[in-house]
């Protein structure tokens, strides 16, 4: 492993959190902005939108990419399928599909863990779906499909749930949770999401050694030690709460699980273990700046996340395939 | 063409009777119909009459039909009268009018001015031109009454996704008339972080649907929070010109008092 990559990604996320706080509508100076953040000097309308629209945008761009690059990486790595990734099966549109009914029926109003758990239980169910469905010898064909169903059904049942809210403006926002943004979020947010992420990515951690095992094959891994039922258990449970977390508060992001530990697994020595860090600092600094890109691209419009995501991923993606191609056929 | 023009000659005939059965297909029309109207007249009223949300007088419009504002169950009700607006139902409107019947369209109201205006025109439509010219006479002196010299506090109209209301606007004239300044000159959407830097004391935002949308979360964003107050809301005496455009401006008058 390059010795020098977990450094570099560090910098790099830590320029494009930097770069987010200073980009927005409103025009602000760069020592004016600093100081009104750090040390709430200035104006008070200043201080404000450092602290209470641009931070917590900073932030979740920052835990969201983070936590979907870290779920590509664990469920490419458990599935040994290139192609696996939280948004191509259907675990974010279930993750929406949870939050969005939690929101409408009030439940996310009633308590504040009702939104994230609501999203964690979708994404937990649909991953729990496509992994028994593809099985984990199952090739890239039967788990795409099955989550090209998954993926279906979700988008259908939150677009229905969303038709029938008594709110005239749910329906329109069916937008927001097939393509996620990360405009107008709080410090509310940020905590309602953290407990999730932090508890995803501890579990997601805690599979390195298995997943390295895995690289081997399945008895190979068993007669290593690794408890395979225990890793299956800990990766759905670890991939749901990060992709519950990060799309109860973002909308579903799609292609950062995917694109992100493809360009990274060569730099790493192709070992998932050492894949899951790198995917980490990778997501964030993708949807850092892919949230910096729709900030610029339209500066006064809520431009979603997804659609940057989906130009950069979707070829990628039409990349994989054509390469996978004999194996497909 | 010929039939076009004989029965817009007939609609112009009839404009001088008095209508016995009247329809109406507006929010703002319902209300000014059912406050003007003889006894009787008024048949049936469009289904926003009887929401809370945006109607001022939902207990009143218990007591008449209503309708969707579908062309055949408003024809069905052989109306001598319908009131539309401008911008709604234009298909029922077209419809109804190959139909023959006589339809009346009202413009949106944007200014204080103009709500006499549609006071009288809604009066004059029904037959009942002196009712309309009391009901307009009453507005014009309760508003007089209240009106505030502006270069008050600075506000902002903040409705779901964004949008603000300008000055050149019912809401915006009812917040200069409380002797508020509306920190945006022109209406349209803006950005959280450009409203925060216009430093408003008070943010109006408007009522709450049921269910929840992020476009409603927006006005309830924590950096507005110190904004908010207890009753700058936004409600249904806010939509249309009427008389309780006057109640709107003298309870946002009380909360400029209260700031100042």
């Amino acid at each position: 492993m390059n010795r020098a990559l977990l450094p570099a990604l560090a910098a790099l996320v830590a320029a494009l959190f930097c770069t987010s706080l200073l980009v927005g509508p409103a025009a602000l100076g760069l020592g004016e902005s600093l100081a009104a953040l750090v040390g709430g000097e200035g104006r008070e309308a200043v201080v404000l939108i450092m602290r209470e629209v641009r931070l917590p945008r900073a932030l979740l761009g920052l835990m969201v990419g983070a936590a979907l690059g870290l779920a590509g990486a664990a469920l490419q790595g458990f599935l040994r399928n290139p192609l696996a990734e939280p948004g191509l099966i259907g675990t974010s549109a279930s993750a929406a599909l949870g939050a969005v009914i939690a929101l409408q029926t009030g439940a996310a109003a009633a308590h504040a863990l009702a939104l994230p758990g609501a999203a964690l239980l979708g994404a937990g169910v649909s991953v729990a779906l496509v992994v028994a469905v593809a099985g984990p010898r199952g090739g890239a064909l039967t788990l795409i499909l099955a989550g090209i169903a998954v993926s279906a059904l979700a988008a259908a049942l939150t677009a229905l749930v969303l038709n029938l809210s008594p709110n005239p403006f749910a329906a329109s926002e069916i937008v927001f949770w097939m393509m996620g943004s990360l405009a107008d979020r709080s410090m509310l947010h940020v905590w309602v999401a953290a407990p999730f992420l932090l508890a995803g990515a501890l579990a997601l951690a805690a599979t390195g050694r298995g997943l390295d095992a895995l690289t081997l094959g399945e008895d190979a891994a068993e007669s290593l030690g690794v408890n395979l039922t225990r890793l299956r258990l800990t990766l759905v449970g670890g991939v749901a709460a990060l992709v519950g977390g990060a799309t109860a508060v973002a909308g579903a992001v799609g292609f950062v699980g995917l694109v992100v530990p493809h360009i990274l697994r060569p730099l790493v020595g192709a070992r998932p273990s050492a894949l899951l860090p790198a995917s980490a600092l990778g997501g964030a600094a993708m949807v850092l700046a892919a949230d910096i890109a729709v900030r610029l691209v339209a500066p006064d419009r809520d431009l979603k996340l997804g659609v940057l995501t989906a130009i950069v991923g979707a070829p990628f993606f039409l990349h994989l395939i054509w390469r996978l191609r004999a194996r497909l056929a | 063409m010929a039939v076009a023009a004989a029965l817009a000659l007939c609609g112009g005939s009839a404009r001088a009777e008095i209508p016995a059965r009247v329809v109406s297909l507006n929010l703002c029309t319902d209300q000014l119909a059912m406050l003007l109207a003889a006894p009787g007249q008024l048949v049936a009223v469009s289904y926003l009459a009887r929401d809370p949300r945006s109607s001022t007088m939902p207990g009143a419009a218990m007591a008449y039909d209503i309708t969707y504002g579908q062309a055949e169950e408003v024809f069905l009700r052989e109306p001598d009268l319908v009131l539309a607006g401008t911008y709604t139902t234009r298909a029922t409107v077209d419809l109804l009018r190959r139909l023959g019947v006589r339809v009346e369209e009202f413009p949106v109201v944007d200014s204080l001015d103009a709500v006499a205006r549609q006071m009288r025109a809604v009066g004059a439509a029904l037959g009942r031109a002196e009712a309309g010219a009391r009901l307009a006479a009453e507005f014009e002196a309760g508003l007089a009454a209240l009106r505030t010299a502006d270069g008050g506090p600075r506000a902002a109209l903040y409705y779901a996704n964004g949008w603000t209301g300008g000055r050149a606007s019912l809401a915006g004239e009812i917040l200069a008339a409380a002797g508020f300044e509306n920190v945006a000159a022109a209406g349209g959407l803006m950005p959280l972080e450009r409203l925060l830097l216009e430093a408003p004391e008070v943010v109006v935002t408007g009522e709450r649907y049921p269910g929840a949308s992020r476009a409603e979360d927006l006005p309830d964003h924590p950096a507005l929070a110190g904004l908010r107050r207890e009753g700058a809301v936004a409600d249904a005496e806010w939509v249309c010109g009427l008389p309780g455009v006057l109640s709107a401006i003298a309870r946002l008058g009380r909360l400029r008092e209260a700031l100042e």
